[in-house]
């Protein structure tokens, strides 16, 4: 069983450089060309979307690989997000001697700190708080759900109820989450002032390297013995489950992960953007979290993250033009992509090649 | 003599009030490759089923001393129970080589499934010489032919390393070759395995079974060897006095053995 006997298989040459090149490359593109061909106006909105096509490397996994519809990642997103902007907004109030955000001196009916804010003044407390809560959600929730084999369009239904519950409750707390408003008005990020240029660039290219980093790591995982298994979970969950393995843990593993990727999205977001509210992590964006990925080719990692980069800049283009016109667009996207090309426009390329030449036909081999 | 043997007191499975499996009792001695037959709906599958804990059933069933009613169906699989279903279930996106590496792993620690494979495990490359699957390993299992997929399945409980097998009419729709080299390849598992072959094909049975046990309507009619149980006047009932059924397609001739 440990003995293995060398794979004799060879990769032809341009084959085994298309992996790193492609990633060298798109470190170029977004550590180098990027920052010098756009604005700060330009880069900073860059920088929005780049937080998406991180929630997008997650749902590659765990949606595309996984074939787990994650359509509550607004969750995870904006457990993240909250943890961060708590974090920040209470370093705001300590920089100008208050003990209080601002939102809390409006709204709150006593003047002390609620008891679950105070941790998050230190910073590295919150700073793993926005992967760890994520993760820890759902782990929990994934134990359950996988346990009872909650899948398919119920697994998406229980997805988005969550997502609705959590934005519904933000908004009934004005008095601790800032309610409706969300955390608004964040000015600094770990002691930079975020109205500088120089710091929103700084933001950039944590975030764009923070991407570049869960990328690779998706990669490995995709490539990784784990990544084989969780195909074949999604392909044949009963299959597996006869050859000894228990699914749940597979998908389970794929789902946290995709949660803490969601998670630290949501943290960047914030200094990014600089807000996190109920509107920002409700129904509807989580089913935008899930679109770009599908439009792109949700089970290649690479065609996750540009149509996630591509679907919010186009949203970001037309919704101010066409708000109606766009969530009937977003819908149709996700139809679309979802019915008629599973693989999305990564795959256009196999599909067209497949319909000019026929697959030879394989002979049927005696067994020895 | 290899593998372990099953033993099955009094089983029965019930489906809102029908009884599928009417209390059976079966003994498998380790190293037998045995034939259950049965018209259609007999609850061959059922009782299958039943054994790997895919459906709930009453009774015993034991195995290497073990009792496998009530545990869960990855458990009983890791206790050396391997089975194939009717339609072959391989994973069609996965190579050949991938997919019996999948089955060779149920094992692997974190770390091990993390990594990338490197090289392929020992029992992999025998198992794709024993199903004569090696030149290709690399193509993908869902462009294989009907019966390669059967032996790919076959292979996948081979590295499963598994020392029962049930295997769920692993020769429906196969072209006569195929059928003879499937048979050949059983008669060579069973060599060091405990084999179970769900079959109707009477021809199929008669040249490879060493043992047959006729299930009809959920109850156990006849044990014994092909000669005994073509020779049994309930079988021959069973399958001769509802000719009108389509099922038994292939009916025993007593006369031939
Ligand atoms: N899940 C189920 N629910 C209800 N009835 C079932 C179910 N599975 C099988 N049956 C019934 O049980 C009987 C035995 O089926 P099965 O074991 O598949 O027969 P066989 O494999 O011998 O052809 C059939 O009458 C079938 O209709
Ligand atoms: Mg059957």
């Amino acid at each position: 069983m440990t003995t293995t006997t060398p794979s004799v298989t060879s990769v032809p040459l341009l084959e085994r450089f298309r992996v790193p090149g492609g990633f060298v490359l798109g470190a170029v593109l977004l550590l180098g060309v990027a920052p010098l061909a756009l604005s700060d106006f330009r880069l900073s909105l860059l920088a929005k979307y780049l937080c998406y096509a991180i929630v997008a490397v997650g749902v590659s996994l765990a949606w595309g690989r996984g074939g787990l519809m994650v359509l509550g990642q607004g969750v995870f997103f904006g457990l993240g997000g909250y943890a961060m902007a708590m974090h920040l907004k209470l370093a705001d109030a300590a920089a100008t001697g208050e003990t209080l955000p601002d939102f809390m001196q409006l709204y709150g009916t006593g003047d002390a700190l609620p008891w679950w804010w105070k941790p998050f003044a230190n910073p590295a407390f919150a700073l793993a708080m926005t992967v760890l809560l994520p993760m820890a959600v759902a782990a929990v929730l994934g134990f359950f759900v996988f346990q009872r084999r909650v899948k398919g369009a119920y697994f998406a239904i229980l997805s988005q109820a969550l997502a609705a519950a959590l934005s519904i409750w933000l908004i009934g707390q004005q008095a601790t989450t800032g309610g409706t408003n969300g955390l608004t008005d964040i000015q600094g990020f770990f002691g930079y002032d975020l109205n500088d240029p120089v710091n929103q660039r700084m933001v950039y290219f944590i975030i764009a390297a923070v991407l570049l980093v869960l990328m690779a790591i998706a990669r490995q995982l995709f490539v990784s013995r784990y990544g084989e298994l969780l195909i074949a979970v999604r392909d044949s969950e009963e299959r597996v489950r006869f050859l000894g393995y228990n699914p749940a843990n597979v998908k389970l593993v794929a789902y946290v992960v995709a949660a803490g990727m969601a998670g630290l999205a949501g943290a960047l977001f914030v200094p990014a953007v600089g807000i996190i509210s109920p509107a920002l992590i409700g129904i509807v964006p989580s089913i935008g979290f899930v679109i770009g990925a599908a439009v792109g080719g949700r089970a290649s990692l690479v065609g996750a993250v540009l149509g996630a980069i591509a679907v919010a800049w186009a949203q970001s283009t037309l919704s101010d033009a066409f708000p109606a016109a766009w969530t009937y667009l977003q819908g149709l996207l996700f139809v679309v992509a979802v019915g008629f090309l599973p693989g999305g426009l990564a795959s256009l390329g196999v599909v067209l090649r497949k319909r000019r030449t026929r697959t030879t036909p394989i002979p049927t081999g005696e067994t020895a | 003599m290899s593998g372990e043997g099953l033993t099955v007191r009094d089983l029965r499975v019930t489906f809102d009030g029908f009884k599928a499996v009417d209390g059976v009792d079966l003994d498998i001695r380790p190293g037998d490759l045995r034939f259950l037959i049965g018209p259609n709906g007999a609850g061959k599958t059922t009782l299958v089923d039943a054994v790997t804990g895919l459906v709930k059933a009453t009774g015993s069933v034991t195995f290497g001393g073990e009792e496998l009613l009530g545990k869960p169906v990855h458990k009983i699989a890791r206790l050396g129970i391997g089975r194939t279903f009717q339609t072959a279930t391989v994973f069609e996106e996965l190579t050949v080589l991938q997919n019996l590496d999948i089955a060779a792993g149920s094992g692997r620690g974190p770390l091990t499934l993390l990594r990338r494979r490197k090289g392929v495990p020992e029992s992999v490359t025998k198992a794709l010489e024993t199903t004569g699957l090696t030149d290709l390993r690399d193509r993908p299992a869902g462009v294989l032919a009907h019966g390669q997929k059967q032996w790919l399945e076959i292979g996948m409980l081979l590295v499963q390393d598994v020392k029962l097998l049930l295997l769920d009419e692993p020769v429906a729709g196969m072209s006569h070759d195929e059928r003879e080299a499937t048979g050949a390849l059983l008669q060579r598992v069973s060599e060091d395995h405990t084999v179970v072959v769900i079959e109707h094909d009477m021809d199929f049975m008669r040249s490879f079974a060493r043992s047959v046990s006729v299930l009809h309507a959920g109850k156990m009619l006849s044990e014994g060897t092909v000669a005994e149980v073509q020779a049994d006047a309930k079988v021959q009932e069973v399958y001769l006095g509802r000719a009108s059924e389509p099922e038994p397609a292939a009916v025993p001739v007593p006369e031939e053995a």
